[in-house]
C-alpha cells in the first residue's frame, strides 16, 4: 500500500518537500514507519544511508514518525486515532485555500477502534472532502489477535458507507488493482473515499503471516532471519 | 469576558484572514455576526472534541490560527492526547478558548468544573497557559495570540467579573504585572482570583499589614524575573488560585523558587481549591466561600500565617 502511494500515486516532490501543492499522506498506524521510511528514502526524501540507524539515540528514524524529524513525514503519529482528523483539517485547508492537492490517510484495522477515527468520518463526511482518502490496511488482525475477536469491525464497507464516504475494496496486495484504484480518486464526487485494502499481515514470510505472535517481534533466532532472506530474495 | 473573547475572535478575523472559530456545540448564536460576515471561517463541528483537536492541528500546519472554543473540562480532559500530540508535539498555533474555568459551571457538578486544567495543560511542552482576570484584560490578551508561535490554552472565568485590570498596564503574554507594590505579604494570582486580592488587601491594610499582588496572568511561560523581583522584602508569598493544590499557580511558584533560589525559599502560604472533586453546587462564589477563597477568609488566613511565624523576616533576593 505504501509503495504504490508513494511511487504510483503521490504528487511529491523530494527536492521541494514542502511544496504548497504538493499531496499530503499520513502514516495514521505510525508503526508501520519502516515501509514509510523505506519509501522515502527510496524517493530520496533523506540517504538510504539513514536506515541503518533505525531508533538509534541519534537517528531521525524513530519507532513512530515524527514530523520535523524526518523529511517528507507530515504528521507525527504512533498514538492511534490521530491522522484522519489531522487529514480533515489539511483537506479542509486546501479547499478553503483554493489549492488542488489531497490527502491520503493510511489507518489500521485495529486503530479504527478509536472512536475518534468515526468522529473525523462525520466531520469529513458533513464537510464533503472529496480531497479526502482514507486507506485502510485491513489485515483482520491486531496487537492481541483477530479483529474480529478484540472488536468486530464488520460490516466495515457498510459502516464507512454509511457515515458518508464512497467506499472501495480493493486486494491491498494486487499492486495493479491499487493503483488502479487509487489513481480514480475521488470514487464518488462530493465525497470523501475510503479503501478498503484487504490484506494479510506478514504476507510473503510464511512464519509471519496471519500470525499475532510476529506482531511486535523484535528478537529473531537465525533461522528466522534466514527464513527472511529467503522470502526477501524471491521479490 | 466570555463574550469579549469571543468578540474579539471577530475582530481578530476582520483583520487577519488566517483566523478561523471552531466550536464543538456552543451555545446558540455564538459568534452569529461573524459566521455570517466569514461563514468559511466560522466552523461549528459537533461533540467531537478529540477529531476537532485534530483538525485545527491540521488546519494550522496550513497556515490558519483556529481559535477552538467548548467547555474548559471537555477542552482539556476529553482530549488530552489530541493536545498533547497534535497540538504541543507539532507546536502548532492553535487557541484553546476554554469556558467555564474552574468553578464557573458550579451548578452543573464536577463533570463541568474545571479544576486541575491549569495543572495538565501547563504539564505539556510547547503549551502557553493564560487565565485573564477580567473582560478588558481579556480582549488585550487577545490582540496578543494572533502572532504567538505554539498552542495557547486560554482559562475564561464566569463574565460580569468586576473590572480590575487597566489599560495603562498593558499586556504581554508571560509578563506579570505588579497591581500593588510588595509590603509584608505579596499575594500572586492568575485568572478571577485578582479581584479578591485585591479585596483581601484592603481588608488587610485596615489590619496594618501592607500586601503586594503580583497578578501572573500567565501561568505558563511563568515570569519568574518579577516574581523574584516582588518577593524581596516580603515576610510571607501567598499564592491564590482556583485550582487543585497540585500543578497550578502554587506549584509553579514554588518550582521556579526553588530552581532560582534553592535554600532560603520565603515563608509560603498556598490558598487553593481542596484536592477533590466538588460535589456542592451552588455558584462559583458560593464555592469559593466555601473553600476559603473569600476575600475576608484570604485575609483571615493570611494573618494567622503571619502570626504563626514566629522567624525573623528572611532575607529574600533574587540572586
Amino acid at each position: 500500500m505504501v509503495r504504490v502511494l508513494y511511487d504510483d500515486v503521490l504528487r511529491i516532490d523530494p527536492s521541494n518537500p514542502r511544496d504548497p501543492n504538493r499531496d499530503r499522506a499520513i502514516l495514521s498506524k505510525g508503526h508501520g514507519c519502516l515501509a514509510l521510511y523505506a519509501l522515502l528514502a527510496d524517493r530520496g526524501f533523506f540517504p538510504l544511508s539513514e536506515l541503518d540507524g533505525f531508533c538509534g539515540s541519534d537517528s531521525i528514524l524513530g519507532g513512530h514518525p515524527e514530523y520535523g524529524m524526518v523529511p517528507g513525514v507530515e504528521a507525527s503519529t504512533g498514538a492511534l486515532g490521530h491522522g484522519l482528523s489531522i487529514g480533515v483539517g489539511l483537506a479542509l485547508a486546501a479547499r478553503m485555500r483554493e489549492r488542488s492537492y489531497r490527502t491520503f490517510v493510511l489507518l489500521g484495522d485495529g486503530e479504527i477502534n478509536e472512536g475518534s477515527v468515526w468522529e473525523a468520518a462525520m466531520g469529513a463526511a458533513k464537510h464533503g472532502l472529496d480531497n479526502l482518502v482514507a486507506m485502510i490496511d485491513y489485515n483482520k488482525l491486531q496487537s492481541y489477535g483477530p479483529t474480529d475477536y478484540v472488536l468486530p469491525l464488520e460490516p466495515l464497507a457498510d459502516k464507512w458507507r454509511s457515515f458518508g464516504f464512497a467506499v472501495q475494496e480493493v486486494n491491498g496486495h494486487d499492486v495493479g488493482a491499487l493503483r488502479t484504484v487509487l489513481k480514480q480518486v475521488p470514487a464518488v464526487a462530493g465525497k470523501p473515499t475510503a479503501i478498503i485494502c484487504h490484506t494479510v499481515k506478514g504476507k510473503g514470510l510464511p512464519a509471519a503471516e496471519s500470525n499475532a505472535d510476529w506482531h511486535h517481534k523484535n528478537k529473531l533466532t537465525d533461522s528466522e532471519l534466514d527464513a527472511i532472506r529467503v522470502a526477501v530474495g524471491d521479490f | 469576558m466570555r463574550n469579549t473573547a469571543m468578540n474579539m475572535v471577530h475582530k481578530l478575523a476582520a483583520r487577519d484572514e488566517r483566523v478561523l472559530y471552531i466550536g464543538s456545540d456552543p451555545g446558540a448564536g455564538t459568534l452569529r455576526a461573524m459566521s455570517k460576515e466569514f461563514p468559511k471561517r466560522h466552523l461549528i463541528e459537533g461533540i467531537s472534541e478529540a477529531h476537532i483537536i485534530g483538525m485545527s492541528a491540521g488546519l494550522a500546519m496550513e497556515g490558519f490560527v483556529p481559535y477552538v472554543n467548548t467547555i474548559a473540562t471537555f477542552l482539556t480532559r476529553r482530549c488530552y492526547e489530541q493536545v498533547a500530540v497534535d497540538l504541543c508535539l507539532h507546536n502548532l498555533p492553535v487557541r484553546l478558548i476554554a469556558n467555564g474555568g474552574g468553578l464557573v459551571y458550579a451548578p452543573l457538578g464536577p463533570t463541568h468544573q474545571a479544576i486541575e486544567d491549569i495543572a495538565i495543560m501547563r504539564a505539556l511542552p510547547n503549551m502557553t497557559v493564560i487565565c485573564p482576570c477580567d473582560a478588558d484584560e481579556a480582549a488585550r490578551m487577545m490582540e496578543q495570540t494572533l502572532d504567538w508561535k505554539g498552542p495557547i490554552y486560554i482559562r475564561l472565568g464566569k463574565g460580569g467579573d468586576a473590572i480590575v485590570s487597566k489599560a495603562e498596564h498593558g499586556f504581554e503574554i508571560g509578563k506579570a504585572i505588579l497591581m500593588r507594590s510588595s509590603g509584608d505579604v505579596l499575594m500572586v494570582t492568575t485568572g478571577i482570583m485578582l479581584q479578591r486580592a485585591l479585596a483581601a488587601a484592603d481588608l488587610l491594610a485596615a489590619q496594618g499589614i501592607r500586601a503586594g499582588i503580583l497578578h501572573m496572568h500567565t501561568v505558563k511561560p511563568l515570569d519568574t524575573a518579577a516574581l523574584l523581583q516582588a518577593i524581596r522584602g516580603t515576610r510571607l508569598l501567598v499564592t491564590l488560585e482556583e485550582h487543585v493544590p497540585s500543578g497550578g499557580l502554587g506549584s509553579a511558584v514554588a518550582e521556579a523558587l526553588i530552581d532560582k533560589l534553592g535554600s532560603g525559599l520565603p515563608a509560603m502560604l498556598r490558598l487553593s481549591l481542596p484536592d477533590r472533586f466538588m460535589h456542592n453546587y451552588g455558584s462559583q462564589d458560593s464555592l469559593l466561600k466555601k473553600h476559603g477563597l473569600s476575600a475576608s477568609a484570604i485575609a483571615t488566613s493570611i494573618e494567622h500565617a503571619l502570626a504563626a511565624s514566629h522567624t525573623p523576616s528572611p532575607q529574600l533576593h533574587s540572586t
